[in-house]
């Protein structure tokens, strides 16, 4: 514990340290001489090509991929083309640039992937110097090819070369470069001698930093931050000047006093940083430089290479791994020696109180007395975090928790993350994992990116572990990463079909949210078609399981699946397909067998190919549906003689159907169309298309009685309704002296209320009352009533001592004219009420 | 904007919020101005989730109506596509873009609704056109809310689609179900799994949600306690009923379409003095109806005959109100009553408009004819003379009355009878066909495809039992205060609610004879709740149930729901979900077949 500053060094105002991260577990006899060394930030995997400046056929170089610890993940020997530059993806994949701008791709376990080419122009002048960047929009290669022209893509997933202005008065390599990305575009910074360019897609613009001393003749260095904000030149003088990347501002300028060339240069900053500072290295030195005169200086035993991260700058040698860094805040001032930060405070209490000394409570008043008791937690939380050793994170927790149990209402959120984070952070960090993160990258990498990388190295009980004890939602975490670990699964070839799906499906068995399609594709992909269909089964979802299916040619399975889906839009285009792969024989057996995608078929056909709708409806030997085809068919000609082999037709299967009633009121259709037209032929009167009914009310109104009569006997239309009919129509056309008449003709099957009201509604009062005397008894009242007899409505009303009835004419009599009458009634009410 | 959803137990805004995100959301996808070119058929539905402003705010500066030809022009960067996945439109889309002007190219977008279609985007790559379009997308409108306590998805003729599950079916096609089941899966990610599930009806439908539900879990308390499923052919009698409630006629009468009613303008003119109503106003009258409006909600599920003593006794609260500033004496008090006036004048002009509603209704309801054919069907659905030719049905086919009213009661009377004699129901066929045109044979043959008409057979009507077991008929249904849901069909109790009342208390297990009887089997299943979002109830705290109306429901059953809701010691609140708001006339219309119609 009180060694925690022994590695601290100050520079200005604030301090530096150097925390051991690993010893390295390779063992590489020359150390990293004469190595290509790549080292993926986030704590990410090293790559090393040995051997490759010796360019002999004999030996080849020999390409090793480790962890930050130094385990061995893959070692193969080199094949392809000579090798400029080594670098990783943001996704942890390995790129080769080789000299003709060819790209190899490579996983962490050296499995190639893909490869692409950096373009013509490219690959016929040669890599001269190549950079890999990352930027918002992935990961980026600027290449400086032999014609000493800049070629760059911003994201190599989506593959677009740009090709930068040249550079005036650019002879040869110029001394140094930089890709920056800045206003959501990619460019270069290229030193020629003292002179600056910034090189975007249109222009090549020379560029001043301000303030940059005048002893230097050519910059010899040039280093950009992690964010991309800030710029560190490296001068011939052995001046830094550091500024920021628009190069607007000019932050420090430092004199190191070395004049030679160094080997690398980064930026050694992190977020909330007190000063700007970068590291220079030469062989076996390194300066740490900021915004002061002094600078600090380490002596390195071992050729190394320098990572730049978020919050620091990582150094790899051949032994040792280490992260240089600004001692963040919380630490200092806890740390720092003769603090008195509250929560320096804290922790002396705490440690006090561990010796049961009175003391802690005094260091605890002081804290409290000025309030900061809340601060002083936070601060020791804060700073556990930025602690490598779990020692001095469980010391500064413990001190932590000791200042909260005096705190009342202290929100508990940030300690419980921080003991949770720290604790997935040190599993991490362990020898065997290698991932060295800081727990500031851990943040901005987040949980789910973190995830990935486990699975990426096939660690996955340990990120199911990470997922189960951060509680990430299942189908987030767990479930993802059991997936992963199927995929990975389906690809072991020496095992058996059977063994694979009993293992998948064990382990996956009640895991939410798992997309066994996704699986069982990466099956097929290797070539495995029977795994990938025993996949397929355990998919719940069979919507999902189509696309796959299609694509191995399983269509009857397909569309099975399809169906099972309850996604119409999915059985259609299982449909679709199989009318384009079968012929139509097959492919109308299909469909028999699967009673609902025909029934979608018909459906569709209904809409779009009528023909074909006929064939299905053949096929099934559906006789009732073909003859509703042909009666919809039939009011879509407009000659009649068509319409009526049409109707014929239908007819006919109606009879086969069995449909009598159908097909006998189909043939009364034709029936009635015969008879129209031949009516219209002759008489000259509109009647196509019209009912039963209707025509023969035209009949009626145009004074064509008998013809009226024969529809009526020859369709056996009922008494009652042809009454109403002839009724209505004849008072329409106001011929009363017919309509008396037809009233004599027989007794009325509907009664002959119905001419009292029909008469009444053509305001003739007259010809109603004629129909008065032979309304039945039951509606006499009511027929007296719409005539307006009220006397007449009354005698019967009272007649049949019917209370209702004589109240229904009472509420009909005015006071004023009928007081007599009312009288009576209300007498004759009050007997029939009696009764 | 919305305050009409926020007033029922759930929150059925964090819905329509979600809805207008991914809205908005899309839009921004299509960076620069652009113009909509709608289905017409959508803007209906996306009213009650976005107003214009909002599409404005995204720089959505032109709208047109998809139709065929060439886009009218307008100086926009993007053309959007908002349409429902159908082939025939996706012909008209192509036919858009083929036309638009090559030298001044828009970019083109679709945005499907409520799926994306791969069968859709297939006859575009056939068309040529495909590669248009920049962007193209799904908008997810499964339920959309209408009110605090009613989600619909207003699917196209849903009870027609509805049923591919049943022997009888009309297209055998399942996107409505499909649909519905993926709005469930929706609403469970906004409130959290439903524990408990019963069906009636509809097994596949069950089966596929607990297959699509196995993927996802949410880490949401569970909003709703239970989810009852009821397919409409479980009881297909209740629609074809006329609605007595408030909000049943005027959906009867004039049809409300996405929350709003179009009403004949006369008794809305404004009379003001000197104008001595010269020129009435021809445009029909547009109102909106939710429960925002503080009287519509409260008269809307009365009874009719109970509407005319509200509006009295809301008038008299009015005007007392206004009366109130002659009491008002200090500066304080008239300030108090000021600040009052907006509220009251809205109260006074909500009354106006509902005074003439129910004039314009009363008008209605005395008439002879309404009160007859209300006769018939009552005495239908107390079984009389429910096996022979009804005179009253008849008649009306002589003279000739709407088919729809006659197809209504035929419907009717076969359902209460379990099926006609053929006898009668082929005299029924025959007087229709002779009367309204042989061309409506294949509407019969619909019908009677979904059941609801249909020849009786061997079995005996078991329609009573229904009747007295369910206490579908109560005698002395109390109009004005009620106590028992009969009183929105003035003494018929709906079935399909009548159910629900059941399972609530005392359980479908008292019923069981009944059940055997009903259409389909029934179902109950439980879904596994992550542990630690197991509700627990405070003592008193009502159930929450979501009854989704597979088919449709009417404004008279949501009524009875609601009655039985606010029930004192009912113990359960409902929250309403169905493919489509329908009456009898649309359910009938929906399920008719016009050969004249739709000609190629």
């Amino acid at each position: 514990m009180a060694f925690v500053t022994a590695n601290w060094n100050p520079l200005g105002e604030s301090f530096y340290r150097k925390i051991e991260l690993y010893e390295m577990g390779w063992n590489l006899k020359d150390g990293l001489r004469e190595c290509l060394v790549a080292a993926a930030p986030y704590g990410g995997p090293i790559a090393l090509l040995k051997g490759h400046y010796r360019r002999s056929p004999s030996a080849r170089p020999q390409l090793e991929i480790y962890s930050s610890s130094g385990l061995p993940l893959a070692s193969f020997p080199w094949k392809s083309g000579v090798v400029k530059q080594l670098g990783w993806t943001v996704s942890d994949d390995l790129l080769c640039v080789q000299e003709d701008g060819t790209v190899l791709v490579y996983d962490l376990w050296g499995g190639f992937k893909r490869h692409f080419s950096m373009g013509n122009e490219v690959s016929q002048s040669q890599v001269l110097e190549t950079k890999i960047f990352h930027s918002p929009y992935g990961t980026g290669v600027a290449i400086l090819t032999g014609a000493l022209r800049f070629t760059l893509a911003t994201n190599i997933d989506d593959i677009k070369l740009r090709r930068l202005p040249e550079v005036p008065g650019l002879q040869e390599a110029p001394s140094c470069w930089a890709v920056l990305t800045q206003d959501r575009q990619s460019k270069v910074l290229v030193a020629n001698g003292s002179q600056l360019f910034i090189l975007d897609n249109t222009a090549c613009t020379p560029v001043t930093p301000p303030g940059l001393s005048p002893q230097a003749s050519s910059i010899v260095h040039m280093c950009v931050s992690f964010s991309y904000k800030y710029l560190a030149l490296l001068t011939d003088s052995g001046h830094v000047w550091m500024g920021t990347s628009n190069l607007k501002e000019k932050l420090s300028e430092v004199d190191t006093k070395i004049k030679t060339p160094p080997k690398q240069m980064a930026w050694c900053r992190r977020p909330k940083s007190q000063q700007p500072s970068a590291v220079v290295m030469w062989d076996g030195l390194l300066i740490v430089v900021g915004e002061c005169k002094e600078t600090i200086q380490y002596h390195l035993d071992d050729d190394s290479v320098l990572v730049p991260e978020l919050d620091g700058v990582r150094i790899i040698s051949g032994t040792h791994h280490e992260l240089l860094q600004e001692v963040p805040g919380a630490c200092e001032e806890i740390f720092k020696i003769a603090s008195m930060a509250p929560g320096a405070l804290l922790l002396e209490a705490h440690k006090e109180y561990e010796k049961e000394s009175q003391k802690a409570d005094e260091y605890l008043r002081e804290i409290k007395e000025q309030s900061l008791l809340s601060e002083a937690v936070r601060q020791c939380v804060e700073a556990a975090g930025h602690e490598h050793e779990p020692e001095t994170q469980k010391t500064l927790l413990r001190a932590a928790s000791f200042g909260k149990c005096f705190l009342s209402n202290f929100p508990p959120e940030q300690f419980v993350s921080m003991c949770r984070d720290l604790r997935v952070l040190n599993a991490v960090r362990d020898y065997t994992v290698g991932i060295p993160l800081t727990h500031t990258q851990f943040k901005q990498m987040t949980v789910q990116v973190l995830i990935d990388r486990l699975v990426y190295r096939k660690l996955y009980p340990l990120a199911i572990e990470v997922c189960r004890y951060l509680k990430t939602p299942e189908y987030q975490g767990v479930s993802r990463v059991l997936k992963h670990w199927a995929c990975y699964k389906v690809q072991q070839k020496e095992e058996s079909d059977e063994v694979i799906a009993k293992a998948v499906s064990v382990k996956l068995a009640d895991a939410a949210g798992i997309s066994y399609s996704e699986i069982a594709t990466k099956a097929y992909e290797s070539g495995r078609t029977e795994l990938a269909i025993k996949l397929l089964e355990f998919e719940p979802r069979s919507g999902e399981q189509v696309p796959l299916l299609l694509k191995m040619k399983k269509s009857p399975l397909a569309l099975s699946k399809a169906i099972e889906s309850g996604d119409t839009d999915l059985v259609y285009t299982v449909v679709m397909y199989l009318k384009n792969e079968l012929n139509r024989g097959d492919f109308f057996m299909m469909l028999r067998n699967q009673p609902v995608a025909l029934s979608l078929y018909k459906q569709f056909c209904k809409h779009q190919e009528q023909d074909t709708l006929k064939d299905l409806f053949n096929q099934d030997d559906d006789h009732e549906e073909l003859g509703n085809f042909y009666v919809k068919a039939s009011y879509k000609d407009q000659r009649l003689e068509a319409r009526v082999a049409l109707l014929q037709s239908a007819v006919d299967e109606y009879y086969k159907a069995k449909n009598d009633f159908s097909a006998k009121t189909t043939e009364d259709e034709m029936r009635l169309l015969r008879f129209q037209r031949k009516l219209e032929e002759e008489k000259d009167e509109q009647l196509v298309g019209f009912s039963l009914q209707d025509t023969m009310t035209t009949l009626l109104s145009v004074g064509l009685h008998k013809h009226a009569e024969q529809l009526y006997k020859d369709f056996r239309v009922p008494d009652k309704r042809f009454w109403w009919l002839k009724l209505k129509a004849l008072a329409e056309k106001e011929d009363w002296e017919e309509l008396e008449k037809f009233g004599k003709t027989k007794k009325s099957p509907i009664g002959y209320l119905p001419f009292v009201e029909v008469c009444i509604k053509h305001h003739n009062k007259y010809e109603a009352k004629k129909y008065v005397s032979k309304v039945t008894p039951e509606q006499k009242v009511k027929a007296h009533l719409a005539v307006g007899d009220m006397e007449g409505a009354a005698e019967a009303a009272i007649e049949r001592r019917n209370e209702s009835e004589i109240s229904t004419v009472l509420s009909r009599c005015s006071a004023t004219t009928d007081h007599l009458l009312m009288e009576r009634l209300n007498r004759a009410k009050a007997t029939a009420v009696k009764k | 904007m919305a305050s009409h959803l926020f007033c029922g137990r759930v929150n059925l805004n964090i819905l329509r919020e979600a809805a207008r995100k991914d809205l908005r959301e899309f839009l921004d996808k299509c960076s620069g101005s652009k113009a909509i070119v709608w289905d017409e058929y959508l803007t209906g539905p996306f009213g009650l989730i976005a107003q214009y402003s909002l599409l404005k705010e995204h720089e959505v500066e032109k709208m047109f109506t998809l139709k065929g030809g060439r886009i009218p022009s307008a100086a926009v960067k993007n053309i959007v596509f908002f349409v429902r996945p159908r082939l025939e439109l996706m012909d008209i889309i192509a036919e858009n873009v083929a036309s638009e002007d090559k030298l001044k190219p828009r970019e083109f977008h679709i945005l499907f609704v409520p799926r994306r279609s791969l069968l859709c985007e297939q006859r575009l790559k056939e068309k040529g056109v495909l590669n248009s379009f920049t962007n193209i997308d799904e908008y997810i409108l499964d339920l959309i809310p209408y009110d605090g306590d009613l989600l619909s998805m207003e699917s196209e003729s849903s009870f027609r689609v509805r049923q591919s599950l049943n022997e009888c079916y009309l297209e055998n096609d399942q996107t409505s179900l499909y649909h519905a089941a993926k709005g469930l899966m929706t609403l469970q990610a906004l409130y959290g799994t439903i524990p408990q599930i019963f069906a009636f009806h509809v097994a596949n439908m069950m089966l596929r949600m607990k297959r699509e539900f196995a993927g996802s879990h949410t880490q949401i308390l569970p909003v709703f306690d239970t989810l009852l499923l009821l397919d409409r052919n479980v009881d297909l009698l209740t629609p074809l009923a006329t609605q007595l409630t408030y909000e049943g006629l005027i959906d009867e009468i004039y049809g409300i379409t996405n929350g709003y009613v179009k009403l004949p303008p006369e008794k809305f003119a404004q009379k003001k003095q000197g104008e001595g109503g010269k020129d009435l106003p021809t445009e029909p009258k547009k109102l909106q109806l939710n429960s925002a409006e503080e009287l519509y909600a409260e008269i809307r599920d009365k009874n009719f005959n109970a509407v005319g003593a509200a509006l009295s006794k809301k008038a008299k609260i009015i005007s007392a109100a206004f009366e109130e500033r002659h009491n008002a004496k200090t500066v304080g008090e008239i300030k108090q009553f000021v600040s009052q006036l907006p509220h009251m004048q809205a109260a006074r002009g909500s009354l106006a408009n509902h005074t003439s509603i129910a004039e314009l209704i009363k008008d209605i309801t005395i008439s002879e004819d309404f009160f007859d054919s209300l006769t018939v069907e009552q005495e239908f659905m107390t079984g009389v003379d429910t096996d022979k030719v009804s005179t009253y049905i008849e008649d009306c086919i002589a003279q000739k009355d709407p088919l729809i009213k006659i197809l209504r009661l035929v419907c009717m009377q076969s359902v209460c009878n379990n099926g006609l004699k053929q006898k009668v129901l082929d005299y029924y066929k025959k007087e229709i066909l002779q009367t309204y045109g042989y061309k409506h044979i294949l509407t019969l043959k619909n019908l009677e495809k979904v059941g609801l008409l249909k020849p009786q057979s061997t079995m005996r009507n078991n329609y009573p039992t229904i009747r007295k077991t369910l206490k579908l008929w109560m005698e002395d249904a109390n109009e004005q205060n009620p106590n028992d849901i009969s009183y929105v069909y003035s003494g018929y109790a709906p079935l399909s609610v009548r159910l629900t009342q059941v399972l609530a208390r005392p359980g479908w297990r008292s019923i069981e004879e009944v059940l055997k009887i009903l259409p389909g089997p029934h179902f109950e299943e439980r879904q596994q709740v992550p542990t630690g979002l197991h509700k627990k109830r405070q003592p008193g705290e009502n159930r929450t149930t979501l009854v989704f109306f597979l088919g449709g429901v009417t404004y008279a059953e949501i009524a009875a729901l609601r009655f039985l809701s606010h029930m004192e010691d009912s113990g359960t609140e409902y929250i309403i979900a169905t493919t489509k708001l329908i009456n009898g006339t649309s359910w009938i219309k929906s399920l008719m077949d016009n050969p004249e119609e739709n000609l190629p």
